[in-house]
């Protein structure tokens, strides 16, 4: 008789996704996947509305990183009111990084702190009662305030370069339309402790520190758990410096050898392509040249730190230099690292957003530019989660006609799929019993990516559990079902 | 000189002159009676149908109404709240109005009026209804889905020679306010933004003009609707 495992939703991620695990007579894995259940529709409904327009309405599609599609989507109108993302004017695209940057740090603060640290610090299989931010609260108080104070810094800078904390407006095609007032920048350059960017480099340098000490102490855990060689692929500033605003597309293999050199990401379209599968409503990107079984790769922090050549702010650099160390230099396929290469990250944004705060540019006055117009515009940026493209079209009458969106999570749909499979074989494989800590197992897995499964503002957190074990006629021969899980 | 007249404003004495009509009336007596299609110095035609008020018991229409000594003027009864509430209403379900992506959030007198009238949830279905959008014209761009029909445009913006810009098609419920396409391609920069500025809602836009004003610098960002014309009574 083989059983069929679901766990719906997934929890502690961005969004609605399930698990669905097929069990032989054995209590082999036959089949495991992990399903986006969500249909969305962006790419169709904003069809037909003025360019301008898309920027605001498409950031609706995210409550976490909503930055990041409006940023995606308003360098893809650059280009279209004629203005290369590189010719924006300095106070543009600094303010343009600086809301970025800020949204970059409270985003992975947010995952670290509120979504993963729990796992973390109690044990995959803690009691689930504890296993949530409350319970980090309750035993880690200073730890879970850092994370609420990290989050609320980033979001202060949101609000400050793009009016609201969530679906601003600041990033218009051609640029931005307001700077940065000198009461403005201090707020955040020499704000009341804690909130201020000196504390903020330092908090993150200790999450960086906290990291280490506990994958000293398990390093089994962290290495071994859900590792595997894969592909990566982000994008790179020109020189090879890692930069998550704009850049060259590369991607490397398992052994670090350049699978995609640095190119245009205009021209995504020639290097990548997207497989569909029936039963998700996520796509399969892969790289061309290398075919849909060996093309897929992983982008997300730990792709970004493997393609990078270095970092270029300094206590983030030195940690990187030690990141890439463990692996001797070679791109590190180790899945549960990628809470390591988030939290340098959110080190470098730290030191990114001061860097840009006393710069002067941030009070300019030129905020847009506008050049001969085009009807197509192709927008790349670094999310926290990983690449995101935005392509659009649009007729004689400034109205879009076409719109491709590949979003982060969509990149690591295989990389998921292959964490569910490796844990699950792992875990569950031959157990007579299926115990609610092997089913966090999975959703561990899942969780290092920080997917956002429907880029959406709504279901995050607490859902409830359903595991169903069906027999080979799909016959329900057991349930386990839990509400208010962490 | 124009005569005084004197009327009284739920329950309090105010002065006003001939021919004046309510609305301004009111206003100058520190009262708000909200509209959608009145502007002043523009010959008033109760499109909206919000401003209305009881004069001596009667249901009128406050901005085409003129004052006449004694009047008793209700505004502020729970009876003509909810129906205004509900005029609102029915125009929010009765177009397609999605502020989050619209470009005259902040500035938009028809959401500003949703949120004094604390609407959360109309009590009508929405309609849905399938409009287009007028893309074609060199500055404006008229989105059928946003619009109210309050006239506005149709009474203020003319060319050179006072012909509409904007006239009325169609008949019935699939009544549309469109622009003339001959007189649009020639129209001044100076017309076009009026147009854009006196549109309510927005169903007038400039083309590529959109969020140039920061979240913040908007009209209604800090203060509700009106607040400025009720300097003694709320």
């Amino acid at each position: 008789m083989t059983k069929k495992i679901t766990i719906e939703p997934v929890t502690r991620v961005e969004g609605h996704g399930k698990v669905t695990i097929h069990l032989d007579e054995e209590g082999n894995i036959v089949q495991s996947r992990l399903h986006i259940v969500e249909f969305r529709g962006f790419e169709r409904f904003v069809q037909g509305r003025p360019y301008w327009e898309v920027p605001v309405l498409v950031q609706r599609l995210c409550g976490i990183c909503p930055v990041s599609h409006l940023l995606a989507a308003a360098k893809a109108m650059d280009v279209i009111v004629g203005v290369d993302p590189e010719d924006l004017s300095p106070t543009a695209e600094k303010m343009r990084r600086l809301m970025h940057y800020g949204q970059f740090f409270q985003s992975h603060a947010l995952h670290f702190f509120h979504l993963a640290s729990p796992d973390l610090l109690f044990g995959i299989d803690a009691p689930v009662e504890k296993r949530n931010i409350i319970g980090v609260a309750r035993e880690h108080k200073d730890l879970a305030v850092q994370g609420v104070m990290m989050r609320k810094f980033g979001q202060e800078i949101i609000r400050l370069t793009a009016g609201k904390k969530i679906h601003g407006t600041g990033a218009i095609p051609g640029g931005i339309n307001k700077n940065l007032s000198p009461e403005e920048r201090d707020f955040l350059l020499k704000g009341k402790n804690p909130l201020n960017a000196d504390k903020m480099i330092s908090w993150a340098l200790d999450a960086v520190n906290l990291f280490k000490f506990y994958h000293a102490s398990h390093r089994d855990f962290i290495d071994k758990f859900a590792a595997f060689p894969s592909n990566h692929l982000s994008l790179v500033r020109k020189d090879g410096a890692l930069d998550i605003y704009h850049g060259v597309l590369r991607s490397i293999d398992q052994d670090g050898n350049k699978i995609l050199h640095d190119v245009d990401y205009s021209d995504y379209l020639d290097y990548i392509g997207e497989e569909v599968k029936s039963w998700s409503y996520t796509k399969f990107p892969f790289l061309r040249h290398l075919g849909k079984e060996n093309g897929w790769y992983r982008v997300g922090p730990l792709a970004r730190l493997n393609t990078c050549d270095f970092i270029p702010t300094p206590l983030a650099q030195k940690e990187w230099e030690e990141f890439k160390a463990y692996t001797k230099g070679k791109p590190n396929n180790m899945t549960m690292h990628t809470h390591w290469a988030r939290l340098i990250e959110t080190l470098h944004a730290a030191e990114v957003i001061k860097d840009l705060l006393i710069d002067p540019d941030l009070q300019g006055e030129e905020l847009i530019r506008k050049g001969d117009k085009k009807f197509e515009g192709v927008g790349v940026i670094e999310a926290p989660r990983g690449t995101l493209f935005h392509h659009y079209k649009i007729n004689d009458d400034d109205l879009v006609s076409m719109a491709n969106l590949i979003v982060s999570t969509t990149h690591n749909n295989e990389p998921m799929n292959r964490s569910v499979r490796l844990v699950a074989e792992e875990k569950l494989a031959g157990q007579k019993m299926i115990t609610e800590g092997m089913l966090n197992a999975i959703e561990v897995a899942i969780r290092a990516y920080d997917p956002c499964l429907s880029c959406a503002t709504h279901a995050m957190g607490q859902m409830p559990l359903e595991v169903s074990l069906y027999n080979n006629e799909n016959e329900l021969i057991d349930r386990f079902y839990s509400y208010r899980r962490g | 000189m124009n005569q005084i007249l004197k009327f009284k404003l739920d329950g309090v004495e105010c002065m006003g002159y001939k021919d004046q009509y309510i609305t301004n009336a009111a206003a100058e007596n520190g009262f708000y009676i909200p509209t959608l299609c009145n502007i002043p110095g523009v010959k008033p035609r109760g499109a909206c149908r919000i401003c209305n008020v009881r004069v001596n018991g009667k249901l009128m229409t406050a901005c085409t109404t003129p004052l006449a000594n004694g009047m008793v003027i209700e505004c502020q009864t729970e009876e003509l709240k909810d129906l205004r509430k509900a005029i609102i209403e029915l125009m929010l379900t009765e177009g397609n109005h999605f502020c989050p992506s619209c470009e005259k959030s902040g500035n938009c007198e028809l959401q500003a009026l949703a949120y004094r009238f604390n609407i959360t949830v109309p009590r009508f279905k929405y309609q849905f209804p399938e409009r287009d959008i007028e893309a074609s014209h060199p500055k404006l761009i008229k989105d059928h889905n946003r619009c109210i029909l309050c006239k506005r445009c149709i009474r203020v913006i003319k060319d050179e020679q006072g012909r509409n810009i904007f006239a009325f098609g169609k008949r019935g419920n699939r009544i549309t306010i469109n622009i003339d396409t001959e007189l649009a391609n020639d129209i001044s920069d100076e017309n076009a933004r009026m147009a854009y500025e006196i549109c309510p809602v927005g169903a007038i836009l400039l083309r590529e003009n959109a969020f140039r004003e920061p979240i913040g610098k908007r009209k209604f960002d800090h203060v509700p609707i009106g607040i400025e014309m009720e300097r003694f009574h709320k």
